[in-house]
């Protein structure tokens, strides 16, 4: 297990350093007019050698990316161009707004996904099974945005035209400053994400749950007396929820950088609006050390998941 | 005895031999969902390809502003009328005749990067899992790399640098999705490489590369069909994604993503601007989804168990 764990960790490490190499390679050889951008229209040639000289787009490439992993070693990714805030604390900043949606959203899908699974699994090929495959599917196919921009259309500018001023178009409030307005700003977001992404677990608890259901030891509890709804629950659900959990880990890493388009049309101040907004004005520290971050998560996340499934399944470690 | 066998013979159906892909195709056409999913999607590849009719029978053109007609006096879009079927965009352009020619943008991207993406996927896939050794640690590592990038930052922040175009949104998708159909192929091959069929075409003396493209490759392609027809939707999705964060096609093309983009500040006093364009995508993105599940049903052996 300890040299599963070793290699599985070297890999991950590994394999941020060839994202470090990939996306310094991308955004630094690119052409950038940041500098111009930075000391104004109207500035002469020696102030943008200026500027470029106190960011360090001065020197050669690899001196550029050989101070940068320095410091990222040290857990400094840089300042941002623009006020010199440490990209450290950006990233802290907009990291609570992701995790409250992320999480908040990930409660809901998963009920819903694994509710209508077992649902559909327990009644295969029934009218309920196709009912709630057509209605994840119909929710699957939602591009996010247009999702996000119904959910605001009727349940805030509806609602609100109605006199029910229930839910706000958008922004944010710390959970430490008001519980209730926290949840009021996060509920259409929350909402909008679950229902893109529960379709994928109704389809993996459906199909884990029918071949689970066909054991000979589902029979056996069947044949003890054991109540249906228990035999469904305790004896299938268990075991049937391994590949859930996988694929809800893997989808949780994603999220730290892939939930660009719902924080933009419901204007939370997380990684993918701060990111987007980075890289409107070419703000490259801030755009590399969110890139790196999200991919972090996947990394770490997808070890969780090995490490999740090996102590379940011990013949994973083998390989 | 022989006359027994003789009448055998002749009273038999001929038995003829089915292939997994004569069957799934089979139990594809008898799934009433998907073949309804199909007649959609050739109407709306019809939509596409006859653009132009749209555009002559309206008799608007789809980058012609009409700021007298196609426009309220307060310069808001128009409804739906005799003259502009589906509306006015903010421009006073014909929604309907936009909406035809953004079809052809959706499903050109959708085809083109799924294209390129099951292309390299197969061939860099093939490779890792038959020839293993350094290739394939260099390719799994690579495979790990891309899918570890959080794909649409990347792309929001490639074309920004790069400027917004066509084969650059498909660059861009094809670049991050093939991944995902190699590893699918790798992990098939590795178990495939080791089958009694490999070693036999290798004894008759085949090299390498036509074991893996004339004996591996029809192995593993039913997966890979399945996965194809389910990437198309992701595709069309994340184009109209990067239209929609204002990174699709330079204007004044018609696309829907830019449509719906477009359309956010009037959605309270037009409604048709964005239901239509929304509408044209959300079908479009359904039937693909409906046929590729039926596709997955057709190919899964484990479908049969249930009927």
């Amino acid at each position: 297990m300890l040299v599963f764990l070793i290699r599985r960790i070297g890999h991950g490490i590994l394999v941020l350093w060839l994202i470090t190499l990939a996306v310094f390679g991308l955004f630094f050889v690119a052409p950038s007019n940041v500098a111009q951008s930075l000391a104004g229209r109207q500035a002469t040639p020696e102030t943008i050698a200026l500027v470029k000289h106190r960011l360090g787009l001065d020197l050669p490439i690899w001196r550029q990316y050989l101070n940068f992993i320095e410091n990222a070693a040290h857990g400094n990714l840089g300042f941002d161009y623009y006020h010199q805030v440490p990209v450290t604390t950006i990233i802290g900043q907009a990291l609570p707004v992701t995790v409250s949606l992320a999480l908040g959203a990930a409660v809901l899908w998963l009920l819903l996904g694994v509710f209508n699974g077992v649902i559909s699994a327990v009644h295969p090929r029934s009218l309920a099974d196709r009912g709630l495959t057509l209605f994840s599917l119909f929710f699957y196919s939602f591009p996010s945005f247009l999702l996000g921009l119904l959910l605001l259309y009727f349940l805030y500018f509806r609602l609100t035209l109605a006199g029910f001023e229930w839910f706000p178009a958008g922004g944010y409030t710390g959970i430490t400053q008001e519980l209730g307005s926290w949840v009021q700003h996060l509920i259409l977001p929350w909402l909008a994400l679950a229902l893109l992404l529960a379709a994928t677990y109704t389809r993996l608890t459906r199909g884990s749950m029918l071949d689970v259901l066909g054991e000979d030891y589902i029979r056996t509890a069947r044949s003890k007396g054991i109540r249906e709804s228990r035999v469904v629950v305790r004896h299938g659900l268990r075991s049937a929820l391994t590949p859930v959990v996988t694929q809800f880990g893997i989808d949780l890493g994603q999220l730290v950088g892939g939930v660009v388009v719902i924080e933009s049309v419901f204007s939370l101040p997380g990684l993918g609006k701060t990111a987007v907004t980075a890289i409107n004005q070419q703000d490259l520290p801030v755009i590399i050390g969110i890139v790196l971050f999200a991919s972090a998560a996947v990394v770490v996340a997808n070890i969780l998941v090995d490490i999740v499934y090996a102590v379940l399944d011990p013949r994973v470690r083998l390989h | 005895m022989t006359a027994s066998l003789e009448m055998l013979e002749t009273s038999a159906p001929a038995i003829e031999g089915r292939s997994p892909f004569l069957l799934a195709f089979r139990r594809l056409r008898r799934d009433k969902v998907a073949m309804v999913s199909l007649v959609v999607i050739v109407l709306i590849v019809l939509m596409a390809v006859f653009a132009p009719l749209f555009a002559t029978i309206t008799g608007h053109p789809p980058n012609e502003q009409y700021r007298d007609i196609g426009l309220t006096p307060d310069g808001l879009p128009r409804g739906p009328n005799g003259t502009f079927w589906l509306g006015t965009d903010d421009l006073g352009r014909d929604v309907l005749v936009r909406i035809a020619y953004g079809a052809r943008v959706s499903l050109l991207v959708g085809v083109a990067a799924t294209a390129i993406t099951v292309a390299v996927g197969i061939v860099l896939g093939l490779a890792a899992g038959f020839l293993g050794g350094v290739v394939d640690t260099i390719l799994a590592r690579l495979i790990d790399v891309v899918l570890s990038v959080p794909f649409l930052l990347v792309a929001i922040a490639l074309v920004s640098v790069t400027g917004p175009s066509l084969s650059i949104t498909v660059l861009v998708i094809g670049f991050f999705s093939w991944a995902s159909v190699a590893r699918i192929v790798r992990g098939q091959v590795l178990s495939l490489r080791e089958r009694e069929f490999v070693e036999a075409a290798r004894s008759l003396g085949a090299g390498d590369t036509r074991i893996m493209f004339v004996d591996v490759l029809p192995n593993v392609l039913a997966p890979v069909i399945v996965y194809t027809t389910l990437l198309i939707p992701v595709v069309i999705v994340t184009q109209a994604t990067l239209s929609f964060l204002g990174l699709g096609l330079p204007p004044p093309t018609a696309d829907w993503g830019g449509m719906i983009s477009a359309s956010q500040n009037y959605y309270t006093t037009a409604w048709w601007f964005i239901l239509f364009p929304g509408l044209a995508l959300l079908i479009t993105t359904l039937a693909f989804n409906l046929f590729g599940d039926g596709v997955r049903d057709a190919f899964d052996p484990r479908a049969d168990r249930l009927r």
